[in-house]
């Protein structure tokens, strides 16, 4: 199945998905965390609050695109789900795929291990003690899979537990799911 | 074919786009649009209870959801147990609901003499149309930032876009 995956989502990526400069993008997301921090007088807990929220509404519309490009149909387990945000997902947005790894024994929480992630190009958090231990520079990934997979009915928990820009070794988003929204589900889907 | 109208609607049954592309229809009231909409969603969910479970267990995307559905082109065997079509002799209505539970409704001239010779012509060319709607509502309207969740359409270059490709299809 990953291999299929990944020649189908590498074909989106060539051909069916609009690109910009790498640069505009990590500049304008850096910016915006800049201001945030500005806004909240360096209250990072604020700005990882505000970034899941902008991260949430992008992740609501995203997913129509993503179905409508993909031709997805609906995941038959949570583990299909892991496979396909990190290979499809992340792959014909950003062009990364993230590991999946760390399941939980059943199942139903896994990590996705970013070794590379474009947000954070050219990023160092500013020299203040607090920003290293509070803030999630990224955390608007988290608000994106939130919206998105909750729109096909999946109610996850997400959120960083490392960070390379805080000096961890290697940045992980840990993903739970609570459960699935099936009284949500559409009727003619099973 | 001719495509004569394109409705949208969104997950709770409620209409949230409208348009003719045939000139010279007969227009309905704007409460009118609405219970029809309404009673749309309403006959798809019947339809899906109606599908008997045999027939759901035996479809082949039990199968298609092992390998990649990504390659999937066609819905023949897909998970929806819906209503997908209804054919008169003087119209046929085509519909689509997205894993998000939006509705995309088409309606067209009825079965033509090509239908004849292919069952299903006319449906594999709606339903071509109508993911490339979907496409296009994904673009135009979800990522249009001033639009809101749910609410009517109102966004010109997705009619702009819409009618291009119906025009380009006809």
């Amino acid at each position: 199945m990953s291999k299929s995956l990944r020649i189908a989502s590498d074909d989106i990526w060539k051909n069916k998905v609009e690109k910009v400069n790498a640069e505009v993008f990590t500049l304008t997301y850096g910016s915006i965390v800049a201001q945030l921090v500005r806004d909240f007088k360096n209250d990072y807990n604020q700005v990882n609050a505000q970034l899941e929220k902008m991260g949430y509404n992008i992740g609501i519309r995203l997913i129509e695109e993503f179905l409508a490009k993909t031709n997805q149909g609906r995941c038959s387990s949570f583990k299909e789900t892991a496979e396909v945000i990190s290979k499809v997902g992340f792959k014909i947005f950003l062009n990364i795929t993230p590991q999946v790894t760390n399941w939980s024994t059943d199942s139903k929480q896994f990590s996705l291990i970013f070794d590379e992630n474009p947000l954070e190009e050219f990023v160092e958090l500013p020299d203040d003690e607090k920003a290293k231990q509070q803030l999630w520079y990224s955390n608007v990934l988290v608000g994106v899979l939130k919206g998105a997979l909750e729109m096909v009915q999946l109610d996850v928990d997400a959120e960083f537990v490392s960070d390379v820009l805080r000096g961890d070794d290697r940045t992980e988003l840990k993903l739970k799911l609570n459960r699935v929204l099936k009284d949500e589900i559409p009727t003619g889907e099973d | 074919m001719v495509i004569h109208s394109l409705y949208i609607i969104n997950k709770a049954g409620g209409l949230i786009y409208q348009t003719d592309f045939t000139p010279g229809l007969n227009k309905l009231t704007a409460n009118e649009y609405l219970v029809l909409a309404g009673t749309i969603h309403g006959v798809f969910a019947i339809a899906s209870k109606l599908t008997p479970t045999a027939l759901k267990l035996s479809t082949p995307s039990s199968l298609s959801s092992q390998s990649s559905s990504l390659s999937q082109t066609s819905s023949h065997g897909s998970k929806n147990s819906g209503l997908r079509c209804i054919e008169t002799d003087k119209f046929s209505i085509f519909i689509y609901q997205t894993l998000t539970g939006v509705k995309f409704m088409l309606i067209t001239s009825g079965p033509t003499s090509k239908d004849i010779n292919d069952l299903n012509y006319s449906s594999d060319v709606a339903e071509g149309l109508l993911k490339n709607i979907y496409a296009i509502y994904s673009d135009y309207v979800m990522k249009n930032p001033f639009y809101s969740l749910d609410m009517p359409i109102r966004v010109d270059l997705f009619d702009t876009k819409v009618r291009e490709l119906v025009k380009g299809t006809a």
